[in-house]
């Protein structure tokens, strides 16, 4: 205390030992006044990023995660059907009181309007899990309003699968608001007779598969950006910026180019009438029935991918490099390290701030494409994006398409942290 | 401007387009949805044009949805922003929806025109063709194509059997990545006969012998997505032979001179029709346009600048030569009896009943 | 090749014999460059900036090459050796320290390259450290050193692996005045106490006079003058190193007599000056007469012994302490400077009394124009 009155002569205590103003205001209280304004300044800068960020990304991804569990067109569509199952034991049929209740649900349905009536979603649900399943609500719930009792044998006739036990299982399986089926199956799972999760057969597995390439794929473009992006920032960084400045512009000019006037380019190059294997077979390297198959396949991925991400690589290699005076490879030489020894010891740690951030930034995007594969990729050089695209755009399984995108999001997610743990994230230098 | 002066003014507006003859009518424009392309063209051409004549006050605006009709309908819906008049799409996304109640119920009689002889639409139309919500326009095919220059004069390709004959006919084919038309061919081509196919495809058994016979081609095949890739891969010589929608190899073929023949075996047809969105803010002057757009003489006319088949019965003999072209457009439609000899009508329900589960294993086939 | 005291003639440490460096083709930026440095000496370049000191080192380190000449290193060609190989040590004006490695690790990187036993690389690393006086250091990061401590570093790092010669390209410029000159004098000292040879480059003349056995003078591409501290300032053999080098009064004129080893000049404004005559040529040629301003006195009435008096009119004053900078017109020269000794028998001086100054011959030398 004692040093205190001597460090703050001009300040006065109160009754209670506490420090006050000239005014008499406690030191403290004044203090957090003063600071208040400045935090609401600094809330009042930040806030639109927050709401626009809450907005475009935060609010999407979470109703994009909701969608891969959310559950409603049985629960809606079937609530007596469900009530009444409650007390099937999942073997053989369940009983006439269960088809009454159908068809109750089913009338209620029909009585409402049209665009209201949940049997058609219901059918669209079931059918994720059971062939046919649409069908068989479709072709059966309008005629529901003339059937008569006993409704097991109206159903049966109606429509084959009202008699398959797996269409019931089905249904009280996903008689729940909430699932983990688009998981299930986006793992390349399903659930067997007695709902047990088990591996799907064999030919319907894809998922799983096509994760493992992306994630292959991905590696590969990171690795090839690195080791195209690498010597041309590095020489970037040792020209003068005018020249520099020129260069860039090369590596940049995929940026600037439209996808399309891109992927025409790559077709006149890659394809097997190309420009490619034509240079080649006037050459005498191949002939011509050895043409090389450069675009849709994997090389078309990898090679149109190396090419429009390049620049992510290229240009935080290129700043860090910059700040990367010259004279410590001269003082490494001066010290008696040979060239090399001198650039593996002493240039490439420095620069490992740039890669870092390159391939974070490469592997994270090239992770997500889709346009780029579908374009040159083919078949073999297909990634889960385009699985995901294709689940929001043609088969409409928004569920699965947010599972999968859930997956590849938690995959990132903890790619990145396993980074954080080797590298260190404070190491990324984006420019 | 004071209400009763506007009134005043209004008022003297429509007494004078009285006295000219006409009556007043609100501008309207209707945004109307297609593939883009040589279809919209054909459309634009065929209906939206002498429409817009006829009827000043209407303005048409293309939209090139339609390859993704069904997901577009889903969220205008949703956000309650209903901002299509009128959607080309095929006929299974069109039961989709209109089990959706997200397009409207069409009473064919009561809405479209009947035949010049008075045949009431709904029998005018071609059988199968009609959907409680689905108005077909044309009848389109898939097709097998291939580049007459790539074989020799005496050994031309001929049949779907050739696209699964590497021995034959070597070289790459190039297929749509999807297993709706592939497996309907592996099937024809292992001798199936074409009323039999969906049956066939309906058990287990059946997809094993479609798959293990696209198994024997699999090393050969080039898979295209967008309809345009199909003769741009052809016209390139990246493969021998393609499939392609009729309609696309005839422009590549006849427009633009590529050496292309088409195969009309097998050919496996579908509707390509108009649908109306239910909640759209110009219902009224979308009924006026369909039922002008969808009669005998204008579906006839579309097939003046597009190979497609006129869904009418009653508009076939009125299809003529091609517009710019000049050359007659019977002989290339998918409906004349020439060409329509051994045709697979793709079915919908099957799709629909089966797709989910095919696709998962034709894509899984597509990754070994 | 040096002359020793007893006439043997030894081979110098280091040899610039006729080095030329151009960089376009076109222009040279090192002239015939011939500079023998003895073992154990310390030889500062200094020269102002684009005077070709910086390439010079370059091209002795390796960095650079000689576009003609030969530089040896003990009698060796070096030309042709790479940088690595040839064991000079090096200090840089950034430093240099490798932001990655702790200070003992920067230490241990010349040794380790030499494949150096690790207890052996410890020892020595510890030793270096003691001399620079960092013992506590060797575990921190360079970033976490003041400029000071980096500079020490440095310093040691290019000594640890135990160089013949070591090259030092402005080390200190990036320091404040006060660490400047106590690191001047610590170099100084590890030279002394290593006996390595240093070639030391700057363009901080104090920093030269401090510290070098002989400073070489460059300007313009070329050597000025090659001399020990004492003579470079008292005995400057060209205008440029008289201006260069310490504070100096010019007058402008021409020579009109020559008489052994001075002569007689008639300045500008019609005073005739008699100076020693160090660098002029004939009769008529222009001449640049240096005198420094130490050398001046303010010249009571009938002093006799100055051979050049004149009358001068004061026209600033500047206090300084030890003493009284006066600005003077005299000899037609608005900026002559001379320094008044602040003692108790100097005179007192005002702005724009007139004085009677004067210097002996000796201290006027009459330079190239």
């Amino acid at each position: 205390m004692a040093q205190a009155d001597a460090g703050n002569a001009d300040l006065m205590q109160d009754a209670s030992g506490q420090m006050v103003t000239a005014d008499g205001v406690p030191l403290k209280q004044s203090l957090k006044r003063a600071e208040r304004r400045r935090k609401l300044v600094a809330l009042g800068l930040v806030t639109p990023l927050l709401l626009f960020l809450l907005v475009v990304f935060i609010f999407p991804i979470g109703q994009m995660m909701w969608r891969s569990v959310d559950n409603p067109q049985v629960v809606n569509a079937l609530p007596l059907t469900l009530e009444a199952l409650e007390g099937w034991d999942g073997q053989g049929l369940p009983g006439e009181e269960v088809y009454a209740a159908l068809a109750s649900d089913f009338r209620t349905d029909m009585e409402r309007p049209r665009r209201d009536q949940f049997s058609g979603p219901l059918g669209v649900r079931l059918n994720y899990e059971l062939s046919a399943a649409r069908g068989a609500v479709a072709r059966t719930v309008r005629n529901v309003p003339d059937f008569e009792p006993p409704y097991k044998e109206a159903f049966l006739d109606s429509h084959r699968l009202w008699g398959d036990v797996s269409l019931w299982r089905v249904i009280q399986r996903e008689g729940r608001p909430l699932t983990s089926a688009y998981y299930v199956a986006a793992l390349d799972r399903q659930f067997d007779d007695d709902g047990n999760i088990v591996l799907r057969d064999e030919n319907r597995r894809i998922y799983i598969n096509l994760y493992i390439r992306t994630l292959g794929l991905s590696v590969a473009i990171t690795v090839l950006t690195i080791l195209l992006g690498f010597p041309i920032a590095y020489y970037m960084s040792i020209l003068p910026m005018r020249y520099s400045n020129l260069l860039m512009i090369f590596v940049l000019l995929p940026f600037w180019t439209s996808l399309l006037v891109r992927t025409t380019a790559w077709i006149v190059l890659l394809q097997q009438q190309g420009v490619i294997n034509e240079s080649l077979i006037a050459v005498g390297i191949i002939d011509d029935s050895g043409r090389f198959s450069l675009m849709y396949n994997m090389w078309g991925t990898i090679i149109a991918m190396t090419h429009i991400l390049l620049p992510f690589m290229v240009l935080p290699l290129y700043s860090v490099m910059r700040t990367i005076p010259p004279s410590y490879m001269r003082a490494a030489k001066s010290l008696g390290a040979t060239p090399f020894t001198a650039f593996r010891k002493v240039y490439l740690p420095q620069t490992l701030p740039g890669i870092g951030a390159g391939a974070v930034l490469v592997f994270i995007i090239s992770i997500g494409y889709y346009i780029t594969p579908a374009l040159v990729g083919g078949q073999s050089g297909r990634m889960i994006s385009n699985e995901i695209a294709r689940h929001m755009q043609q088969s409409l399984n928004w569920g699965l398409a947010a599972a999968l995108g859930t997956i590849l999001l938690i995959g990132v997610l903890v790619l990145y942290w396993v980074y954080n743990r080797l590298v260190g994230a404070q190491n990324l230098k984006l420019g | 401007m004071s209400m009763k002066k506007l009134s005043i003014l209004a008022g003297g507006v429509a007494a004078a387009a009285i006295t000219a003859g006409a009556y007043a009518q609100e501008p309207v424009s209707l945004t109307i949805v297609s593939w883009g392309g040589a279809y919209t063209q054909s459309q634009v051409r065929a209906y939206h044009e002498p429409y817009m004549e006829a009827n000043p006050h209407v303005t048409i605006i293309n939209d090139d949805g339609s390859a993704n009709a069904l997901a577009g309908l889903r969220a205008q819906s949703q956000a309650g922003n209903v901002t299509w008049d009128l959607v080309d799409m095929l006929p299974s996304d069109a039961q989709l929806a209109c089990d959706e109640g997200i397009i409207l119920p069409i009473d064919h009689d009561e809405m479209l025109a009947a035949a010049p002889d008075g045949t009431p639409a709904s029998e005018d139309f071609l059988p199968g063709s009609l959907g409680e919500c689905f108005i077909p326009q044309i009848v389109y095919s898939t097709i097998l194509a291939y580049n007459t220059d790539l074989f020799p004069e005496d050994a031309q390709p001929d049949s779907i059997e050739a696209l699964f004959d590497v021995e034959n006919y070597p070289g790459r084919r190039a297929l749509q990545d999807r297993p709706g038309t592939n497996l309907e061919w592996a099937l024809y081509a292992d001798g199936v006969a074409p009323e039999d196919i969906y049956d066939v495809l309906a058990t287990p058994e059946g997809q094993d012998r479609a798959f293990a016979k696209l198994d024997t081609i699999k090393e050969h095949i080039v898979f295209w997505t967008e309809g345009a890739q199909a003769p741009q891969l052809l016209a390139d010589g990246e493969v021998v032979m393609a499939t392609g929608y009729n309609g696309r190899i005839f422009d590549a073929a006849q427009v633009e001179g590529q050496p292309f023949e088409i195969i009309w075996d097998g050919q496996i047809v579908e509707w390509d029709g108009w649908v109306v969105p239910a909640d759209g803010q110009n219902i009224d002057a979308v009924m006026e346009y369909l039922y002008f757009a969808t009669d005998t003489q204008r579906l006839a006319d579309q097939a003046k600048f597009i190979s497609y088949g006129p869904a009418r019965a009653s508009s076939a003999p009125l299809v003529g030569e091609h517009a710019d072209l000049g050359i007659d457009m019977n002989e290339h439609m998918p409906t004349n009896p020439d060409n329509y000899f051994s045709p697979i009508v793709l079915d919908n329900d099957f799709w629909t009943d089966y797709g989910d589960e095919l696709r998962e294993r034709f894509a899984n086939w597509m990754l070994q | 090749m040096l002359k020793t005291a007893d006439g043997v003639t030894e081979q110098g440490h280091v040899c610039f014999d006729n080095v030329q460096k151009s960089y376009d083709g076109e222009t040279l930026v090192v002239k015939n460059l011939n500079l023998d440095i003895a073992r154990g000496e310390f030889l500062t370049m200094l020269g102002p900036s684009g005077s070709g000191k910086t390439t010079c080192l370059m091209m002795l380190a390796g960095f650079e090459s000689a576009t003609f000449g030969e530089i040896r290193l003990d009698g060796q060609r070096i030309d042709n050796v790479a940088p690595h190989k040839r064991g000079i040590g090096m200090v840089f004006q950034n430093y240099a320290l490798f932001p990655h490695m702790t200070v003992a690790e920067n230490l241990a990187f010349p040794l380790r390259v030499r494949k150096m036993g690790a207890a052996d690389v410890e020892t020595r690393v510890q030793r270096a450290l003691d001399m620079v006086e960092l013992s506590e250091f060797g575990a921190r990061m360079p970033a976490q050193l003041s400029g000071g401590q980096q500079q020490r570093v440095a310093v040691a790092r290019a000594l640890v692996f135990e160089p013949q010669l070591v090259l030092m390209d402005e080390p200190l410029g990036a320091l404040d005045k006060n660490l400047r000159e106590q690191m001047q004098y610590e170099i100084k000292h590890i030279h002394d106490q290593l006996g390595v040879t240093v070639v030391y480059v700057t363009h901080d003349q104090t920093e030269a006079l401090t510290m070098s056995n002989r400073i070489a003078v460059f300007n313009d591409g070329k050597v000025q003058q090659l001399a020990s501290p004492p003579d470079l300032y008292e005995r400057p053999e060209n205008a440029f190193v008289a201006a260069f080098i310490g504070e100096n009064n010019k007058l402008m004129g021409k020579v009109e007599a020559i008489d052994g080893d001075t002569c007689k000049v008639v300045l500008d404004n019609g005073d005739k000056v008699t100076a020693l005559k160090v660098n002029v040529g004939a009769v008529g040629d222009r001449t640049t007469l240096s005198l420094r301003p130490e050398r001046v006195v303010i010249a009571p009435e009938g002093s006799a012994d100055l051979d050049n008096v004149f009358e001068a009119e004061v026209r600033e004053l500047i206090y300084l302490g030890d003493h009284i900078r006066t600005r003077v017109k005299v000899c037609g020269n608005d900026e002559f400077i001379v320094k008044v000794p602040n003692s108790s028998h100097s005179p007192d001086l005002a702005r724009g009394a007139k004085v009677r100054i004067g210097w002996i011959t000796q201290d006027c030398r009459a330079l190239d124009a």
